[in-house]
């Protein structure tokens, strides 16, 4: 059974304006979900309507088998969110903070707990300091303990690493690896296509309010094995020839460039033998480049081709 | 916990001493100010005004404002700390969490109007205590006292926490309390019987509600009061049921708190 699953769910806000539309998702648990999308694109709302913040205006939302409006509190005590503004209170200390975040799910005092999810964060040596003292990153720590202390299932990281350092965008990598094996789901929204890369079992690629696409981020990483190498030949030909044919080979700029496709992941990618059968049909070239589509490449076009649509 | 049947007791808990952290950080400044505004009011109507106006109802006139003093000191207290207490979430996005934690509307204002209350009831209490070191208290009724005191703090903590909710800036936490409330205290009787007044002034001071709660603040100190025992209580009462209406309605509507 998912952990969340999302039936058919639309919001549209007073002003008019469409956020979600029909949106069907369902996430399994212990994976590790990146949303991708622009600015705009639906995701903090998708997140908040999980999370109770939101008001949707249809659909279903389940989380662990509970629904978000009936069973509130069974679905909000699985969830542990961190936002995407910075929003502490300055003059609260960080000990207290992450206390009452615990407090706040129903769950008694645990200094024990506590003091792991600070040390772990490195936070412990700051456990007395006011908010208002702290870094914007190390203030992003301690929302992220807030969202650990009441021990949940599933974890939602809205833009976690937006504005932060190098160190803490790796620290925090490291920690949702941790929170991986310990089998809490992860679901994050990104700008960053590192990130998702980096982090992700599944990706889903939200735009206008839609999303376009949910896949195996190894299956998309296949995609991205595809490679190709383009010839610019010295004289144009009218044809691949019937020699060359067991190769992935394509004419383009009106004959003048060779492109072949291989996959950078197979055990030969041919590119000698090619070489070799060129040269014996007396093909020959003055330059060559090769190509790689990233996943940044494949978001950005899905965004641009779904945009030329609309 | 079994969904909505049972209470979120440690959340109540959670919020309650969140709110009530905020007072103890501030305890100098919380405790300080009611003692020195007291000792004020006494200074200047006590011993300089009330030396020359003779007793009220057959109550030294000292003694005959300290629950007014009270009173005026509760209202505002209870209303401020509560619309802060909301409002100042909001204000910084902490609402967040608050809106995301498995609490229902009932514990959320079981905790922000409970620890408003408690600070303001305390207050209350310091300047009764001040009080005492200026005039001989008398307390005919204490329990009767303690119930008002109850009763007026839980009731304009949850009117603070409706304004809290639906101020959008600080100029409009301030405005009701400011424009509405003090001058409604002021006027309510704290430092006069209304029977003192005019017979038109006497009629337009019966449809300010705060004469309502300090004239069954006084009769439960000096057994004498503006308007019947009961009036006081069941208008009190109304204005409960009013403000748990309004606190009803927000919370099922997500007004100013969810979009």
């Amino acid at each position: 059974m998912p952990i969340i699953s999302i039936s058919q769910l639309s919001k549209t806000y007073k002003s008019g304006f469409t956020a979600l539309r029909d949106i069907n998702l369902a996430i399994e648990p212990g994976e590790i979900f990146a949303l991708l999308g622009p600015n705009g694109a639906g995701k903090s709302t998708l997140i908040n309507i999980v999370c109770g913040i939101v008001t949707p205006s249809s659909g279903t939302v389940l989380v662990d088998g509970h629904d978000i409006a009936g069973d509130y509190r069974a679905a909000r005590r699985t969830i542990g969110l961190v936002p995407q503004e910075l929003t502490t209170d300055a003059f609260e200390t960080v000990l207290n903070t992450v206390s009452f975040s615990r407090g706040l799910f129903g769950l008694r005092p645990d200094p024990g707990h506590i003091e792991r999810i600070l040390r772990a964060l490195s936070l412990w040596d700051k456990r007395d300091s006011r908010l208002m003292t702290l870094s914007g990153g190390m203030k992003r720590r301690v929302l992220i303990a807030k969202a650990l202390s009441h021990e949940p299932r599933v974890l939602f990281l809205d833009e976690p690493t937006a504005g932060v350092d190098v160190e803490l965008r790796q620290d925090m990598w490291r920690l949702v690896r941790e929170l991986r094996q310990q089998g809490v789901t992860v679901i994050l929204t990104t700008h960053y296509i590192e990130e998702a890369e980096e982090m992700a079992d599944r990706i889903g690629v939200i735009r206008r309010g839609e999303i376009i696409l949910v896949e195996e981020k190894a299956a998309l990483m296949r995609k991205l094995g595809r490679k190709q190498l383009t010839l610019h030949l010295q004289q144009p030909i009218a044809s691949v020839p019937p020699d060359l044919g067991d190769y992935e080979l394509a004419l383009a700029g009106d004959g003048r460039e060779l492109v072949y496709t291989y996959d950078t992941r197979a055990e030969r990618t041919g590119i000698t033998g090619l070489l070799t059968g060129l040269a014996a049909a007396g093909i020959r070239f003055n330059d060559l480049h090769t190509e790689q589509s990233s996943l940044e490449d494949i978001f950005v076009g899905l965004v641009r081709e779904e945009g030329a649509q609309a | 916990m079994n969904a909505a049947s049972s209470m979120n007791w440690p959340a109540v808990r959670a919020i309650y001493r969140f709110e009530m952290g905020r007072f103890w950080r501030t305890a100098g400044q919380s405790i300080l100010a009611p003692v020195i505004s007291t000792t004020l009011y006494f200074v200047v109507f006590g011993a300089a005004i009330g030396s020359r106006v003779t007793a009220v109802d057959g109550v030294p006139y000292g003694l005959f404002i300290v629950p007014g003093l009270i009173m005026l000191s509760l209202l505002t207290q209870s209303i401020s700390n509560a619309s802060f207490g909301i409002y100042f979430p909001r204000f910084a996005g902490t609402i967040y969490e608050i809106l995301s934690a498995p609490i229902s509307p009932l514990e959320v204002v079981l905790g922000f109007v409970g620890a408003a209350a408690s600070k303001s009831i305390l207050i209350g209490l310091i300047i009764l205590a001040t009080s005492a070191l200026f005039v001989p208290l008398r307390i005919d009724h204490p329990l009767w006292m303690i119930g008002f005191l109850l009763l007026t703090a839980v009731t304009f903590s949850l009117f603070g926490f409706v304004i809290g909710l639906w101020a959008d800036g600080f100029e409009k936490l301030q405005l009701v309390p400011l424009l509405v409330v003090t001058p409604l205290t002021f006027l309510g009787g704290s430092f006069y019987a209304i029977g003192m007044l005019p017979p038109f002034w006497h009629a337009v001071s019966l449809l300010n509600p705060v004469v309502y709660l300090i004239s069954g603040f006084r009769w439960a100190f000096f057994g004498k009061a503006d308007v019947n025992i009961a009036i006081s209580l069941g208008m009190t009462a109304l204005f409960l049921v009013i403000c748990l209406g309004l606190v009803t309605y927000i919370f099922r509507t997500g007004y100013r708190l969810k979009s």
